[in-house]
């Protein structure tokens, strides 16, 4: 399980990094995603890898129990980087409408569009 | 126990959303409102730090849980006085941003305003690293929203990029906390203290990879090489008045460096040893060099005032990376400084660029109203920014380098700060010549042909200069002040390196109650 479940954290990381350096909306969109998939499951796994263990203390069986707290850490993520996500759409498409393309990386064009504007 | 120390993050959480709902369409009664909220903030702050300058360690537990399984906030000397300068810089901002009509360019500007200073004040506060994660990513989502007000192409442009480029530091902070809790079991910065300092060596290799990694994150948000790029770009290409509250933004990360690099991964853990300074003296170093040339080099002002704060990092972090007491000590008297003589710059850019025909190009051209009032407030703040007398800037980089004089890279430190500081200088007198001594010159050959042009643009009122006023006054007032100033900071950096006495006000608590 440990080799399964390091490798999904790894390949997603690899995937995520490629997606983000591609430098186009949403690839890079997807590569954060695919980032933060990573993130989460490597936090959930700090807590050991556990099967069958709740994580509650059971006061009337002696049952395994695991961690909660990288299960709350997770939860967090997760609804961090969902609104994060949501804003990074939002503030891309404002981006894709008004320079009619995708690209991150800001060229000579913006710069000329920058010097521009600020003479305007 | 006093629940005044959780005020700086409640009052602007609560005011916030009554700004967004209530008062979206009427600007008045949102700059009213905003504006009550930073003053109040600004008195709690002054009282906080009354209280902490004591020398007590204040702990607030939320919830009432005991540390380290619930979230602490901590206050000390070091938190409280970074509380009042965020909560004086905000309200110089507020000041300029009201005066200048930025706010009403777009929309919610008051309402992200306040998340933005909820952010900040409860990163300052927080003394669980979890909880520094929410309160910087709290910070980030309103300093998006912040970042792209009033919209344009390259704004947007420049936000996505900010926006992507902390997306993937967040990132990066999660994986550095799980590497954390997965080593030590807890995420209390008192009680990774303890835990980090009773490891030994041969087992500490994933809290080094975790030390650095969180040194990598805040890097990013400090702007220091080689994750500064981001900088110019976003703080140029954001609203003046932003960009100035961005200032402090910067500071987050640096303030992070010196409480977690000090207090959990300090230069006396045995795990760690002298790792991070030997990482953090040549990326600052190079910081100050990237500063220095960006000065020298930009084209337009903004930018400028950009590279400007880069190498004011880069001067901070080679204080910071000596991890003595009397390093720390320049170190935060220099935050106080950069942050109000960078925010004094993009003020006063401001000011100008919104008068010029030609906008922020470093160019030639017919004087704008009020050149002379324009070129002497451009020439106390760049006097400050670039360290030189009788401005604190001076004192800080004296200070810095009277600190660094013990140390092994006294030499380094020297040279980079001095000749840093030599380009700065030409950067900052060319452009200030060129904005507004040589357009005298072209004023005169032209005559009176272009008054009409001149008149056209609206001198600015005393509203509008003052908070850019306040900014150089407070340098000035930080000049004069420096006795009290830094022995206030000194008795700081020393509760910063008892780390016995932030781990016994934290965890202490716990038994008694």
């Amino acid at each position: 399980m440990e080799v399964v479940v390091a490798s999904s954290v790894g390949v997603l990381t690899a995937a995520g990094v490629y997606l983000i350096l591609r430098m186009r909306a949403f690839p890079v969109i997807i590569g954060l995603s695919l980032l933060t998939y990573a993130v989460n499951v490597f936090l959930f796994s700090t807590g050991r890898l556990a099967i069958n263990a709740p994580p509650v203390l059971n006061k009337y069986a002696d049952v395994p129990y695991s961690d909660p707290l990288p299960q709350a850490l997770v939860l967090t993520a997760i609804v961090i980087s969902f609104g994060m996500t949501a804003v990074l759409v939002m503030i891309a498409l404002g981006a894709y409408l008004e320079a009619d393309h995708d690209r991150i990386d800001m060229g000579e064009d913006e710069a000329e569009a920058a010097e521009k504007e600020s003479g305007a | 126990m006093s629940h005044w120390i959780i005020a700086p993050v409640v009052l602007p959480a609560l005011l916030a959303p009554i700004i967004a709902f209530v008062m979206r369409h009427d600007i008045v009664l949102a700059r009213a409102a905003s504006f009550t909220g930073t003053v109040a903030l600004a008195a709690i702050a002054v009282g906080l730090t009354v209280a902490a300058a004591g020398g007590e360690t204040f702990v607030y537990e939320l919830g009432d849980w005991p540390a380290p399984f619930g979230i602490v906030l901590v206050l000390d000397r070091l938190s409280a006085m970074m509380l009042l300068l965020t909560s004086v810089l905000a309200l110089i901002v507020l000041t300029h941003a009201a005066a200048s009509g930025w706010d009403a360019r777009g929309r919610h500007f008051h309402a992200l305003f306040q998340f933005q200073l909820m952010g900040i004040c409860g990163a300052f506060l927080t003394g669980d690293a979890f909880n520094l994660f929410v309160f910087f990513e709290v910070l980030l989502i309103a300093s998006y929203g912040l970042m792209i007000h009033g919209g344009g192409r390259v704004r947007l442009q420049a936000g996505l990029q900010y926006v992507v480029m902390n997306l993937a530091g967040s990132t990066l902070f999660l994986f550095a906390l799980g590497t954390l809790y997965a080593t030590t079991g807890t995420l209390n910065i008192a009680d990774l203290a303890v835990k980090v300092g009773e490891m030994p060596v041969d087992e500490a290799a994933l809290v080094r990879v975790a030390a650095i990694l969180l040194m990598i994150v805040f890097a990013i948000k400090a702007a220091l090489f080689p994750v500064q790029f981001w900088l110019p770009g976003t703080y140029s290409n954001a609203p003046a008045p932003v960009a100035a509250l961005f200032a402090i933004m910067t500071k987050v990360g640096g303030y992070a460096i010196i409480r977690i690099h000090t207090i959990v991964f300090g230069p006396d853990t045995a795990a760690l040893g002298d790792l991070i300074g030997t990482w953090l003296m040549p990326a600052a170093v190079v910081t100050l060099a990237v500063g220095a040339l960006g000065v020298l080099g930009a084209r337009r002002l903004m930018p400028l005032v950009s590279f400007a704060v880069v190498g004011s990092m880069g001067t901070m972090m080679i204080a910071v990376s000596a991890f003595t007491p009397a390093a720390t000590t320049a170190a935060l008297y220099y935050v106080v400084h950069s942050t109000f003589a960078g925010a004094a710059l993009f003020l006063l850019a401001d000011l100008v660029i919104s008068r010029r025909a030609a906008g922020d190009r470093l160019s030639t051209q017919v004087p704008t109203v009020q050149n002379g009032l324009f070129a002497a407030l451009f020439f106390a703040a760049a006097v400050g920014m670039a360290g030189m007398p009788p401005l604190s800037g001076f004192l800080g980089k004296l200070v810095i380098l009277d600190a660094m004089q013990p140390t092994p890279q006294m030499a380094t430190a020297f040279a980079a700060i001095l000749v840093a500081s030599l380009l700065i200088i030409v950067g900052f007198a060319r452009a200030g010549s060129t904005l507004f001594w040589k357009s005298t010159a072209l004023a005169t050959r032209a005559g009176g042909t272009d008054q009409q042009a001149q008149g056209a643009a609206r001198g600015a009122g005393a509203l509008e200069v003052a908070p850019t006023m306040a900014a150089v006054a407070a340098l000035a007032g930080l000049s004069a002040f420096a006795g009290p100033v830094t022995g206030y900071m000194e008795a700081a950096a020393a509760q910063l390196y008892d780390s016995t006495g932030y781990i016994e006000a934290v965890l202490g608590q716990g038994t008694e109650g």
